[in-house]
């Protein structure tokens, strides 16, 4: 259907039975109908009960963000779905290991930005550091574009983890 | 060689032990299996020599994996039961991802069993290995790889859960060669369901109410069902019936759904949608309220989606929530079993008192009456050639009292059968809706004879689409099935023919049926009657040898070449802008309404 209405970002849930195969269906479901994925993380949660969560963020109209949850929810080994941006307070998290490599100042500077965003350093030899850096997708942004001029050499991202906020749970 | 020395040595230690294949052969008669549709090849052989040793499951042996598909859909369409098909690795794997797709778009409960190379050979590009779980992993409801022999019982049982339960559909389970082989004790854990998969049939008490509150207060309502109601199972007609009744509403079908409310029924308007009927489509598009019980807005029944039924509250009662605001938006969801939600439905009109004039609906009817005096199955008929409407009356005329199961195969003669085959009960109508796949008729009429001997199963061919199975002939002969193959041959791929008169100026770009069979004789070859008819004088004579005939039948009935099909949604046009025969010449269609359809 002709989209309308705003588009906006969703962080969904996805509780699944691990087992082979499930995140290929929701990556299938995903690229097979036209729908965003903005970023993806899986692992499993409970080994005993063999459940893996899925966070997925993506975007789309009001419809087809429904119509997003509605086809996650009829894949058979999906157990819970949840839109924790519509279903009330939730923490979203990111972690991102980023390489800078510099001298001189800039290698100060780097380190001083780094101190201010509470990034960790992770690896260091004279010339590099490779810091490691959680919290919301934007601060890690914003941490990357402050490295630009500073000597970045690389990025790698988790993708967004999220639960919801207080004591109810999945 | 190991691994054969291996089980030899655990089969000596526990006598209760069974092969894989044996295992396979054991679940599907535990889960009541009675036939298989199938073709044999190197990567299932252990499960064919359990076949072998067997008699209580019946194989039945086609000559294309995509037909054994078929067949099973056929046999599962009419009997409501589970169709199940037997394919080697690869080659046969792929061949029946067609039929897997057919029955996923048109929820039919299938399970396919695929051979598959052995665990140790699996990516290593082995000979006729195919990744079969990744390729059908978008065409099935779920799709299993089994790679321990001692999960198959659990396997098996939670597949048939599976396709069976809530919004039916196919199921793949691949098994690999050496699992068929190895031992495994055979035992069920659990109550043969899924570990966490359960649908939801009871509809929201709220939310039906709410419906049942709107549809006593409707001033123009309607039903529009779908093949929701046929999967729920012969009762869900009897309700369907009952509520159509008790509320005195007008009823269409999709194409799916026929059968459910019998089309002799006055209050029964005809398919909807892209060749649905002028009532039903206006009906539709002017109603204020429409109860949508299992149909799912398909682009083929709304046409223009922006000007679907524009000032109707829209109630939709699906068993999958995703059917739900997919296409249409509307205002009363109810998730739920057909038949639990009418139930429901009915007991709450009662309930409340309603009758089933509730506002009058006298004002309606006789809007409705005045759209049916259009007639708009009307046509030409001629006296030199047989028109293709009149064959279709005619083979009603003459099998009516046999309560015929009948199939087709898709394109124009598939929409006059949809609109001139009277349906009177469900499960006797099988053809390919949401995939649209030609070469269906033949095994899907197969299937459903295998299930019902001593019932008339006709196909409704095309001489087209007869052709893209026509090697199942060989299966009617071998097993003797007396499926009878009426081909409206007009030498034309004619929905084809049609849209490019209609749309492309008349361009005929590849949609002559050229160098066609002599169907007759192709008939004999296989050594089954052929019978051929020009004149529609002789079509009566024609029809009933057919159905006289003991055995298997191919009628090539000579039809007129350039007849199209009306009434019709035209590309990118709403319901009230149906095109009637009269208006059947090229109209200009901008090229978004061309790409939409």
């Amino acid at each position: 259907m002709k989209e309308q209405g705003t588009i906006a970002t969703h962080t969904i849930s996805v509780v699944v039975d691990n087992e082979a195969g499930v995140l290929a269906r929701v990556i299938g479901l995903f690229s097979g109908r036209g729908y965003n994925i903005e970023s993806l993380t899986v692992a499993a949660v409970d080994r005993n009960d063999k459940r893996s969560r899925i966070t997925v963020v993506t975007s789309g109209t009001r419809m087809v963000i429904e119509q997003i949850k509605a086809q996650l929810d009829r894949l058979v080994p999906v157990q819970k779905v949840a839109d924790l941006t519509i279903e009330g307070p939730h923490v979203s998290r990111d972690l991102a290991l980023v390489k800078v490599s510099g001298e001189g100042d800039k290698r100060v500077e780097a380190l001083r930005l780094a101190d201010a965003f509470r990034a960790r350093v992770v690896d260091s030899t004279r010339t590099s550091f490779v810091f490691e850096l959680t919290g919301s997708a934007s601060k890690l942004d914003a941490f990357v574009d402050l490295m630009r001029d500073l000597g970045l050499v690389e990025v790698a991202r988790t993708g967004a983890v999220a639960l919801s906020r207080g004591e109810g749970g999945l | 060689m190991t691994a054969s020395m291996a089980t030899t040595r655990k089969k000596a230690a526990a006598a209760t032990k069974l092969s894989g294949a044996q295992m396979i052969l054991k679940a599907l008669t535990d889960l009541g299996v009675e036939v298989v549709f199938g073709y044999p090849g190197g990567a299932v052989l252990p499960i064919y020599d359990e076949l072998f040793k067997q008699d209580k499951i019946r194989h039945i042996l086609v000559r294309h994996e995509q037909a054994a598909t078929h067949a099973a859909e056929g046999y599962a369409r009419s009997t409501g039961k589970p169709g199940v098909v037997l394919v080697t690795s690869g080659p046969g794997a792929t061949n029946a991802v067609t039929g897997l797709t057919d029955a996923m778009l048109d929820s039919i409960p299938m399970i396919c069993l695929t051979g598959q190379v052995a665990r140790h050979l699996i990516g290593n590009d082995a000979f006729q290995e195919a990744d079969t779980v990744g390729i059908t992993r978008p065409c099935t409801k779920h799709n299993y790889l089994v790679k321990d022999a001692a999960d198959i019982p659990n396997v098996f049982h939670e597949a048939f859960y599976v396709a069976t339960n809530g919004r039916p559909g196919p199921v793949v389970i691949d098994l690999p060669k050496d699992v068929q082989i190895e031992q495994a004790e055979y035992e069920v854990t659990g109550r043969g369901e899924h570990r966490t998969y359960r649908p939801q049939l009871e509809g929201e008490e709220e939310a039906i109410r709410e419906a049942v509150a709107a549809m006593a207060t409707a001033k123009r309502p309607i039903l529009y069902t779908g093949g929701g109601i046929i999967n729920s199972g012969p009762e869900a007609s009897d309700l369907l019936t009952e509520l159509a009744h008790m509320t005195g509403f007008p009823v269409t079908s999709t194409l799916m759904g026929l059968g459910a409310f019998a089309a002799s029924e006055k209050q029964f308007l005809g398919m909807l949608g892209m060749h649905g009927t002028w009532e039903a489509n206006h009906a539709m598009h002017d109603c204020d309220v429409m109860v949508n019980l299992g149909a799912r807005f398909d682009d083929r029944v709304t046409g223009r989606v922006d000007a679907f039924s524009p000032g109707s509250k829209k109630i939709h009662v699906d068993i999958d929530l995703s059917s739900i605001n997919k296409n249409v938006a509307v205002d009363i969801p109810i998730v739920g079993d057909a038949a639990h939600v009418i139930r429901r439905m009915i007991d709450i009109w009662k309930e409340e008192g309603f009758s089933n004039h509730q506002p009058s609906l006298d004002d309606w009817w006789s809007q409705i009456e005045g759209w049916r005096s259009r007639e708009c199955l009307k046509y030409q008929d001629q006296a030199d050639v047989i028109m293709p409407q009149k064959a279709l009356e005619r083979l009603e005329a003459l099998t009516k009292d046999k309560d015929p199961i009948i199939s087709t195969e898709v394109g124009q003669h598939q929409m006059w059968a949809a609109q001139f085959l009277g349906f009177e009960k469900p499960n006797r109508w099988l053809t390919s809706g949401g995939l649209g796949t030609m070469g269906y008729g033949l095994p899907a009429a197969m299937g459903a004879q295998i299930a019902f001997p001593d019932r008339l199963c006709i196909d409704v061919a095309g001489e087209a689409s007869i052709q893209m199975n026509i090697q199942e002939l060989g299966t009617l002969k071998q097993y003797n099935l007396p499926v009878k193959v009426f081909i409206m041959n007009n030498e034309y791929m004619g929905m084809v023919r049609q849209w490019q008169d209609l749309s492309y100026e008349g361009r005929r770009s590849e949609s002559y049926s050229a160098s066609l069979p002599d169907f007759v004789a192709l008939a004999e070859a296989y050594g089954m009657k052929g019978l051929k008819v020009e004149k529609a004088e002789d079509l009566d004579a024609v029809i009933t040898e057919m159905i006289e005939t003991d055995g298997p039948v191919i009628v090539d009935c000579r039809v007129a070449k350039l007849e199209n099909c009306f009434p019709m949604v035209p590309a990118g046009a709403a319901h009230n802008e149906m095109l009637l025969p009269g208006d059947g010449v090229s109209k200009p269609t901008d090229a978004e309404a061309l790409a939409v359809v």
